[in-house]
């Protein structure tokens, strides 16, 4: 589908790149033991190093280094054995060495891609251009005194993977389904926790616009404070009107850092940012070339989980699911996991409609996620296994999952108490059946007489006589024997 | 009996450990000596308590039987570069007023866990930026020694405030820092000894840092067997210090022997550099004579890449120090001059914070790493720094150790070469080259100028081959006979 | 290379450090000095040569992932100039 907004020129259409900062999920900082928690009292995880006191030096973080290898693996990327930290030099509060440990020239991560998987069920490849390792930056808190900023050190020195897109990326959509795609892939990885309200991971969204069928790219703004996947794809809409209406004004938009306002709706250019920046990159010399060898990546490659794109190959392939379900199905690896403990020993296509019909209906009225989902997979699993013993009837099988929900209970609990369990004797369905023939002469003659669509009609009164428990596939058989 | 400011650390060890006198009274006769040498402007800050405390424990160990090496209650002077804690530490520069480091650098732990007291911290060019210790935001340091003409002379740079207080006997030794030249030239100019170890040896963690590729501490000292003595304190791997190296420390002190025997020393023709001082010259011949007489082989050798090595230093210490001396930016210690934004508390902090010198080097340093200019100046300085360490590594395939001058002239009078920043350079023209491919130098003060200044010559090892330059300086020093001091 | 005053401008406002319109002159001066000094460089063959960034011959050390360090507020604010409720303090910055 391909997203293009009219003008009074013509036809546009957007050119997007992202830039994503991860946060790393270690222990301790990048060069630096402080530990990297959330939420602490300003200046609590914060080293000499962290503080760039006079002489204090940077010692890298090994898992760092793996985090990020895998992450490289996880994006199908090249990984560099031979990369190089750099310093990139530029003045701001909350930079305590007043430049950047990151990797410019050498990143640890060269290309790689990310499949997006679009609502119509179709996919895409964008292509990523590099992921690098760097440094996080401080807080800076500007609204709680008139003259002055505060400066919180906590965040300084947690370890960052920047991964950088290619401008594949075409509509507000796409970003949304990348961004999605990639925290998927993170948090499948465990390398991020992906949390965007929390900070981290945060997106810089590269925008231009250009006339459809124009080859060159124009200038492009890079929108930051995007800090959610809607404020993304909002962004991208706005600023993306922003630029036509420069151009078709007579104007030109300038290459520039803009700020994303949710509450206005609007982006604006960046005074901080004002000044030509000019980072003065070059290799860090308190720092050696970072070298790993082969074997070390492979060992890593040995521990990879099975990613989204792998495991929806396997849904669709041995569970004969619709990409579209097992694209759900596998976005999040916890619901993932739910799903393939609740499918284990029963028909999968049966476990994923329970999972995406019934379950997601009821994770979204009652707003969470599915790791605080009030039936559990296993729970959901036995109530399955009802079904497939021919213990209770498909129809019953909801009324006893919407009392699991509200009640908290197990099935056979459940089945047993409300005395639910399916009638599969057939002394006592025939004694139904037998009685609703006995007092429907008139519905016997017209059955006999041809309409055969009545035969539904006596399978509602056998059920109704039976409280629902009724086998339905031995009713209707025995029905059809007895109208005979 | 000598003067308890008089001994070298060797004899003052052989003195504590006889009890001919304690190291309470060995701190106090050199407290007094640095009172009465204020006018030297040699230390920034003395600490006089923090010695005697110090002096004291160690008596306290000498007397249990529980003296923990050579260095126990030696009297040192620590240059202010080293972050002391508890004690203010400035770099020489304004700054960082105030600056009280709430942690001590690993190379002045090191020596304060071997024992040794510290008396106080140097002066030194601001930033470790000079030759002449007359960038000091605390004022220019004067040489102990004076020439014939009686004017006051710098004691060389940056680590002047050192070698002043080890030639002006206020310490039996000092710390200096070395990053084109500032412990051997200031040694030279001093007529002490000045030992640069190889690049990875000391920890820098906890020194104020100019350039990180380049800076190494090393001892200041009265004699060769000082310098081996106190190096073995200062040295060790350090898992703070991603660029240190995780090599043994050996025993310096045993390597003097005194035997250079086959020795092969390699004097690199390109030092003899066209202009050069007779004096100069006429020092290096005899010094060339002294290792042959001791039994070395000379062998005469190139290192083609020498006179590119200046400028290739005053590109990349620049570069390094325009981004280590960012962080003095008013907001987490140090001086802050306020203004009406964030950026201009930072630009008129810097300006006022910085002196000239330095802020020259930020300036130089930042442009030739700028968008444009990164290539032509910073890339091409980092190829000619490689040619400059190979034409190292293939000299040393066929000697052991280099003999050159120090310094290219004896210490000058302080109104000298002050207008010229590139004049100035020229005096570490030959110690950079050692420092830019990383090897351990030793300046030794093998003679008398005409002027009566003392003179040094420089000997260059392998790296990490400290135990051969120490032993080829020792036979030097030995054959040398250098018994001048200041009047 | 000669700098005029305008580059030095641009150079000092990258290194945040205020120079008067007084100064700028003989600063450029300096400057353009000693860069005419350092590019008798550009005379060097350097053709194939690989830039040279450390001297040390060790492969980069490596930390395991432990919390070892921070926790320590006292001794990161001690020197610091304004300090308010365990915050830094800084002219207020507009984004």
């Amino acid at each position: 589908m391909t997203y293009i907004l009219e003008g009074d020129t013509g036809d546009w259409e957007v050119v997007i790149g992202l830039e994503v900062h991860a946060q790393i999920i270690s222990n301790s900082k990048l060069f630096s033991g402080s530990a990297t928690s959330f939420g602490a009292e300003p200046n609590t995880h914060v080293s000499l190093v962290d503080a760039a006191m006079p002489g204090m030096l940077p010692v890298i973080n090994e898992h760092c280094i793996e985090q990020a290898v895998r992450t490289g693996l996880g994006l199908k990327a090249e990984i560099n054995l031979v990369s190089v930290f750099d310093r990139k030099n530029y003045f701001y509060a909350d930079l305590p060495q007043g430049y950047q440990i990151s990797q410019l020239y050498h990143p640890i991560v060269g290309e790689g891609t990310v499949i997006l998987d679009l609502d119509d069920g179709s996919t895409r490849e964008v292509g990523i251009e590099r992921l690098h390792m760097e440094q996080d930056a401080g807080k800076s808190m500007h609204d709680q005194d008139p003259k002055r900023s505060f400066i919180d050190l906590n965040r300084s020195g947690t370890g960052l993977m920047e991964i950088v897109s290619r401008p594949d990326l075409k509509s507000p959509e796409d970003v949304g389904a990348y961004l999605r795609k990639l925290r998927s892939i993170l948090r499948y990885l465990g390398t991020c926790d992906g949390n965007m309200d929390e900070g981290s991971m945060r997106c810089d969204v590269n925008v231009s616009v250009r006339k459809v069928g124009e080859i060159e790219l124009r200038n492009r703004a890079e929108v930051k404070n995007v800090n959610s996947v809607r404020f993304a794809m909002q962004a991208v809409e706005i600023e993306a009107r922003r630029q036509i209406d420069v151009y078709e004004d007579g104007g030109d938009v300038i290459q520039e850092t803009r700020l994303f306002d949710s509450v206005n709706g609007e982006t604006r250019p960046m005074r901080s940012k004002e000044h030509a920046h000019d980072y003065r990159y070059f290799p860090d010399p308190d720092l050696l070339p970072l070298e790993l060898t082969q074997e070390y990546v492979d060992n890593i490659k040995a521990t990879l989980p099975e990613l989204p794109d792998e495991r929806k190959a396997r849904y669709m392939g041995a569970f004969g699911l619709s990409a579209y379900d097992a694209g759900v199905l596998v976005a999040e690896r916890d619901t993932a996991q739910y799903y393939e403990e609740v499918a284990a020993g029963h028909d999968p296509k049966l476990a994923a409609n329970w999972v995406i019909s019934n379950l997601f209906a009821v994770l979204k009225e009652k707003g969470v996620g599915i790791s605080e989902s009030p039936v559990s997979a296993k729970s959901l699993s036995k109530l399955l296994d009802l079904l497939k013993d021919d213990t209770i009837s498909g129809r019953i099988a909801k009324d006893v999952f919407e009392i699991m929900v509200a009640e908290g209970k197990e099935a056979e609990a459940i089945v047993e108490e409300k005395g639910l369990k399916q009638i599969t004797d057939t002394g006592a369905i025939e004694t139904a059946v037998d009685e609703v023939i006995a007092n429907s002469p008139e519905q016997v003659e017209q059955y006999k007489s041809g309409n055969e669509k009545i035969a539904g009609w006596f399978v509602g009164q056998v059920m109704k006589a039976t409280g629902g428990k009724a086998n339905p596939p031995m009713v209707n058989q025995m029905l059809k024997d007895k109208l005979k | 009996m000598t003067k308890l400011t008089d001994l070298t650390i060797s004899a003052a060890r052989d003195g504590l450990n006889g009890g001919d006198f304690t190291a309470v009274e060995l701190t106090e006769a050199h407290i007094v000596a640095m009172e009465d040498a204020r006018g030297l402007n040699a230390f920034i800050t003395e600490t006089p308590d923090i010695a005697l405390e110090r002096a004291g424990e160690s008596d306290g160990r000498r007397k249990a039987g529980a003296a923990v090496g050579a260095m126990d209650g030696i009297p040192v002077a620590i240059k202010d570069l080293f972050c002391t804690e508890g004690v203010l530490t400035t770099a020489g520069s304004h700054i960082l007023d105030g600056f009280t480091p709430p942690y001590e650098s690993t190379v002045s732990g090191n020596l304060r866990a071997a024992g040794s007291v510290m008396l106080g911290k140097t002066n030194m060019d601001e930033f470790a930026m000079g030759s002449a210790n007359i960038t000091s935001y605390y004022g220019n340091v004067i040489n102990p020694w004076k020439g014939k003409d009686g004017k006051d002379l710098v004691p060389g740079g940056s680590s002047g405030g050192s070698a002043a207080a080890v030639a002006g006997r206020l310490a039996l030794a000092a710390t200096g820092t070395d990053t084109g030249g500032s412990i051997r030239q200031p040694a030279s100019f001093s007529g002490i000894v000045g030992l640069k170890p190889t690049y990875g040896r000391c920890s820098r963690w906890g020194i104020v840092a100019f350039a990180s590729s380049l800076d190494q501490a090393g001892p200041m000292t009265r004699s060769v067997r000082d310098a081996a003595i106190m190096l073995g304190a200062m040295a060790g791997h350090d898992p703070k210090d991603s660029t240190s190296a995780p090599v043994e420390v050996p025993d310096f002190e045993a390597a003097l022997n005194g035997d250079i025997k086959g020795l092969r020393v390699g004097i690199p023709k390109e030092y003899r550099m066209d202009g050069m001082d007779p004096e100069i010259d006429k020092l290096w011949s005899e010094g060339i004579d002294m290792m042959k007489d001791g039994g070395a082989e000379i062998i005469d050798v190139s290192l083609p890449n020498t006179e590119h090595a200046l400028p290739t230093y005053y590109i990349i210490a620049p570069a390094e120090a325009s981004a280590n001396l960012a962080r003095y930016d008013g907001v987490r210690y140090g001086l802050r001059v306020d203004g009406d934004s964030l950026d201009e508390m930072y630009a008129n902090t810097r300006a006022e914070g910085f002196g000239d010198e330095v802020q020259r080097r930020v300036l130089i340093g930042a442009y030739v790493l700028s968008a444009g200019f990164y290539d032509a100046y910073y890339r091409k300085a980092q190829r000619v720094r490689r040619l400059i360490s190979n034409d190292f590594k293939k000299a040393y395939e066929s000697v052991d150790v280099l003999l050159t001058p120090t310094a290219p002239s004896a210490a000058f009078a302080i109104a000298e070469k002050m207008d010229d920043p590139v004049a100035m350079y020229l005096n570490d023209v030959f110690t950079v080259p050692a420092s830019l491919a990383g090897m351990p130098g030793i300046s030794v003060p093998t003679g008398l100028s005409h002027q009566g200044l003392p003179l040094g010559l420089q000997l260059i090892g392998k790296p990490f081959d400290e135990e051969t330059l120490l032993k080829a300086a020792d036979v030097l020093e030995a054959a040398a006979g250098f018994d001048g001091r200041p009047a | 290379m000669s700098l005029d005053n305008e580059t030095v401008k641009n150079i000092a406002n990258l290194a945040r450090i205020k120079v008067g319109d007084d100064k700028l002159y003989h600063l450029a001066g300096e400057l353009s000095a000693i860069l005419s000094w350092v590019e008798q460089l550009n005379a060097v063959d350097t053709e194939g040569v690989e830039p040279l960034a450390s001297v040390v011959d060790v492969t980069l050390p490596l930390r395991t992932d432990v919390v070892s360090d921070g926790d320590c507020r006292d001794k990161v604010l001690a020197n610091a100039p304004e300090v308010e409720d365990g915050f830094y303090a800084v002219p207020k910055v507009v984004e």
